[in-house]
């Protein structure tokens, strides 16, 4: 991230090895979670394993290597960037039930503190589905639209702080609309589907916006193929919160023959 | 007691079948003149805003209209009580009426996008939207019919 605007060489591929330890330790500790959780527990399924480690293999490609250091010339890039940071890692890593992994991982004293926590007014607030997608879609409109998307380019500050924003942006946007994790404050189905679609029609008049608007320094041509590859590819991982959101409304319990049986 | 019953899930059949037509309509128009053809453009830049409004959360919804009639149609299918004929005549009420909106108000009122450039375009605009009031016709008949038959 510190080696802008230079061709890839040995220095960079050493850079991205030492940037790359923080993800793969991260992983580490999943694994050993994973292990440990298994003594006391019901087996934790692989394919939440596999989940977490593409999900880490997102983010950490958003952010180090050939995409990361292309994303500060080519808009392109930086769209790929945002997709794997800001919807498919918060995605995969929302499916692999992390804070279900944490709670059983930590003595009942601090688990009980922590699940304390995620009840708090607090975390109810952000995890709302109406602020987390302010929170969300509202901040890539002003990354967009304003002079932020040229600033970040020049202060790593600013740069880290916004890529912080749209994963953590991207991560509690996911788990407002699919509960995958204990879920303390659920909200109901129509809200989330009603803010879902909202939110969905805000990613796609943005990127339709930027198609006609380039961000300050970015070429036109670049600014449309980057503008359609938001459009298209936001649809392809949004179909998927919505499959899953109403496969949890719709599973079993079959919502409307409760409701046909509550009628009759 | 039983109509009751029976209404409420007329009634489901019915918003499945809109909901999917919605979808189809969507996806044919994405896929057929956007990406096939290319009569469409992704952007043109005589759209109003609120166009790009209207087309957003239509796109949207139509994403989630699919996804959830199909849904609608496992559990009518899980109850027995799916009307395939009924649900039909709803998807072509559906779709006719989201292809009547996207020709009327859409492509013309908000200028979203033409149907196509450079060709007199006054007769695509008439073909789209006769054949969007002829598949509401249908679709209303479809229904009809089928609700005296299960009132019957």
């Amino acid at each position: 991230m510190h080696t802008h605007h230079q061709p890839i060489s040995e220095n960079n591929v050493f850079d991205t090895i030492i940037l790359s330890i923080p993800f793969m330790f991260i992983i580490f500790i999943f694994i050993m979670a994973v292990y440990m959780a298994n003594k006391k527990y019901q087996r934790w399924p692989v394919y939440r394993i596999v989940f977490f480690i593409v999900g880490i293999l997102c983010i950490a490609s958003a952010l180090i290597g050939p995409i990361a250091e292309r994303a500060h010339t080519s808009f392109q890039a930086h769209m790929i960037m945002h997709l794997l940071l800001g919807m498919l890692g918060p995605l995969l890593i929302s499916l692999s039930a992390p804070m279900t992994l944490v709670l059983r991982s930590l003595s009942i004293k601090h688990a009980r503190r922590l699940s304390k926590l995620l009840k708090s007014a607090y975390v109810q607030f952000i995890c709302h589905p109406i602020t987390a997608t302010i929170l969300n879609i509202g901040g890539l409109w002003v990354l967009y639209t304003t002079d932020l998307f040229s600033m970040m380019h020049s202060s790593i500050i600013i740069y880290t702080l916004v890529h912080l924003h749209i994963f953590l942006a991207g991560y509690v946007f996911t788990i407002s609309m699919i509960y995958i994790d204990p879920t303390p404050h659920p909200t109901s189905f129509y809200l989330r589907a009603c803010i879902l679609v909202i939110a969905m029609a805000g990613h796609s008049i943005l990127s339709k916006w930027i198609y006609a608007n380039p961000p300050a320094g970015v070429e036109s041509t670049d600014a449309e193929l980057g503008g359609m590859m938001m459009y298209y590819a936001g649809d392809e991982i949004d179909l998927v919160i919505v499959v899953i959101l109403c496969y949890q409304f719709f599973k079993g319990n079959s919502y409307w023959a409760k409701k046909a049986h509550l009628l009759s | 007691m039983q109509k009751r019953k029976s209404h409420t899930d007329i009634s489901f059949n019915i918003w499945s079948g809109i909901f999917f037509g919605l979808g189809a309509v969507a996806f044919i128009d994405e896929a057929v003149f956007h990406q096939l053809l290319h009569w469409h453009h992704f952007y043109d830049l005589s759209t109003t805003s609120i166009g790009l409004i209207s087309d957003g959360l239509f796109h949207a919804f139509s994403w989630f209209a699919t996804v959830a009639s199909l849904f609608m149609v496992a559990d009518l299918k899980k109850r027995r009580v799916f009307n395939f004929k009924l649900w039909m005549g709803a998807e072509l009420l559906g779709a006719g009426s989201f292809q009547l909106y996207d020709g009327i108000i859409q492509h013309k009122l908000m200028r979203i996008h033409q149907i196509r450039y450079n060709v007199e375009i006054i007769y695509y605009d008439i073909a789209w939207n006769v054949l969007a009031a002829i598949l509401i016709v249908i679709g209303f008949v479809l229904i009809k019919k089928q609700i005296n038959l299960i009132k019957k």
